[in-house]
């Protein structure tokens, strides 16, 4: 049920004016919030002490975004890290994908069967906890406990992911691979693999948008991303009246990072599923998915057909 | 080993402080992610509206910064609550569009001949919802609705980082004590939030195979 317009009638005259007041009381309301948030902001706060400072507006609280050094700490030491930290994840965690996925799709017993209870341990634990595993057993310091974590926890979902998409293929693929006289693995890494990749694209670049987003659990285990560059250590420095400036700086930096990567995923996702891809996607049962997020719930339909039983998850 | 059996007490203290977690966030996140999925299909423009550019900012920012924000923010403005109840906050908030998108995915899983019949034979909208599109879309909810959860079982320890003291805190405390044992009391951690996340895996995959045969 794609439109969702067919649930109710094009509205006449009464249901138009009904809906436009209801869009207007619907925005008034939101003013009314924003002028409370914007009023709360801007009264000057009164410590406990009685002392009575200045309000979260007041421009002493923001002038430290004046100072290019600062800004220089933000973009070169916290940006920077964040995207270091997450590109090197990104590719570890496609490359360990692919390779889960054709261990854990292959014929051998002796392959599959481990590989899929360590697919199914890494994905059912906490990244938070694998990064503290790795950096206190591991003692490999805080980048690489980040690192290594991240790659092995999506490299396991994006394994799961392409796995999917490898039994998703219509059987004749194979079949057609192995009669021309191609060996089993000749035939799934020239025939098959390219055209699960494909269709699984979307659900691998919207799981890179939140590998993006657990970087910043390096906060908790001392690694200097974003968040620790700017909520702990400019923090402290320039003191704790810019708490909520920095706070609104960083959310800032953050959806920036995100939504340009989760607008390419979602392009790419259209991309792909429309041109060349149409007639097979047509032959296949599921539509390419037109929104990686949908597209990341889908991934749960694709396992079943894998008669998988998958701990999945996206969040 | 002993030492994951000597602090049996501490893990299931923290086991405990998991769970509510889990439990109450997850009740908080169903409430609101339901609200904004009924917006996001209401006829009225502007809630419609709301509700998207709700999930898109939630949804892009991450969870670490919007705890922070509950614990570290909000006293500043007054809200006076301890940091558990903070943490339960910041995971219902950041829980509630993944819920929402995966209600509406199930909705967008109705094949638009349903919404049309029902339309067809007179019913409203209100009607054609409740009575034709919601029953069949909740089967096809069901097992990303538990992926959801799956994901915030694991995101609560997330919340460890911020002053609560849950199995991950209870792990790190514990690794810190016991310096010559860190991995066997890691893994004790990680094994009870295997207890949690691999059954609802498997719930998930049964509803969905016979769901899958149904269809």
């Amino acid at each position: 049920m794609s439109g969702s317009n067919v649930l109710f009638d094009a509205q006449g005259p009464k249901g138009r004016r009904l809906s436009l007041i209801l869009s207007g009381v619907g925005l008034l309301l939101l003013a009314a919030g924003a002028a409370w948030v914007y009023s709360v902001l801007a009264a000057p706060r009164v410590a406990t002490s009685g002392v009575e400072l200045p309000s979260m507006l007041d421009p002493s609280r923001w002038d430290i975004f004046l100072d290019p050094r600062v800004w220089n700490r933000i973009i070169f030491v916290g940006v920077a890290n964040t995207l270091k930290a997450a590109s090197v994840a990104a590719v570890g965690a496609v490359a360990l994908g692919v390779v889960f996925s054709l261990l854990r799709s292959a014929q051998t017993r002796w392959i599959r069967i481990p590989i899929a209870i360590i697919l199914e341990f890494f994905r059912g634990m906490p990244v938070l906890l694998m990064m503290l595993f790795i950096l206190l057993a591991g003692s490999t310091g805080a980048y690489w406990a980040v690192v290594i974590a991240l790659i092995l926890y999506n490299g396991a979902l994006i394994g799961e992911a392409l796995r999917a998409g490898l039994v998703a293929l219509p059987r004749g693929q194979r079949e057609a691979g192995l009669s021309l006289g191609m060996r089993p693995l000749q035939s799934r890494l020239l025939v098959e693999f390219p055209q699960a990749f494909r269709q699984m694209l979307p659900i691998i670049v919207a799981q890179l948008v939140v590998l993006l987003k657990d970087t910043s659990l390096g906060f908790i285990v001392g690694y200097p991303e974003l968040i620790r560059v700017t909520m702990n250590n400019i923090a402290s420095a320039v003191g704790n009246r810019y708490l909520f400036s920095l706070f609104f700086v960083t959310l800032v930096l953050y959806l920036i990072m995100n939504l340009s990567l989760s607008w390419f995923a979602r392009w790419l996702s259209r991309r792909t599923a429309s041109g060349g891809k149409a007639g097979r996607a047509g032959r296949g049962r599921r539509r390419p998915p037109e929104d990686p997020n949908d597209a990341m719930l889908n991934m749960r339909q694709a396992s079943t057909d894998a008669a998988a039983s998958a701990t999945g998850g996206s969040v | 080993m002993d030492a994951v059996i000597e602090n049996l007490p501490r893990y299931f203290s923290g086991f405990g402080y998991t769970l509510l977690l889990l439990v109450v966030a997850g009740i908080a996140a169903f409430i609101i992610g339901t609200l904004i999925a009924a917006m996001r299909i209401s006829p009225v423009a502007s809630l419609r509206g709301f509700a998207t550019v709700y999930t898109e900012l939630v949804r892009n920012t991450p969870l670490t910064l919007i705890l922070f924000f509950c614990a570290f923010i909000l006293p500043y403005f007054g809200v006076d609550f301890s940091y558990l109840v903070f943490a339960m906050i910041g995971l219902s908030v950041y829980t509630s569009p993944f819920v929402a998108e995966a209600l509406r995915s199930g909705i967008n899983g109705v094949p638009i001949g349903q919404a049309e019949a029902a339309r067809s034979v007179g019913l409203g909208f209100g009607q054609s919802v409740t009575l034709v599109i919601l029953p069949q879309a909740f089967r096809m909810t069901v097992p990303p609705l538990i992926n959801v959860f799956i994901a915030l079982t694991k995101n609560t320890s997330v919340a460890g980082g911020f002053f609560v003291a849950e199995l991950f805190t209870i792990g790190k405390e514990l690794a810190n004590d016991n310096g010559n044992a860190v991995i066997a009391i890691l893994l004790g951690v990680a094994t009870f939030y295997l207890i949690i996340t691999v059954p609802l895996g498997l719930v998930a995959g049964r509803i969905e195979k016979r769901l899958a045969v149904q269809r």
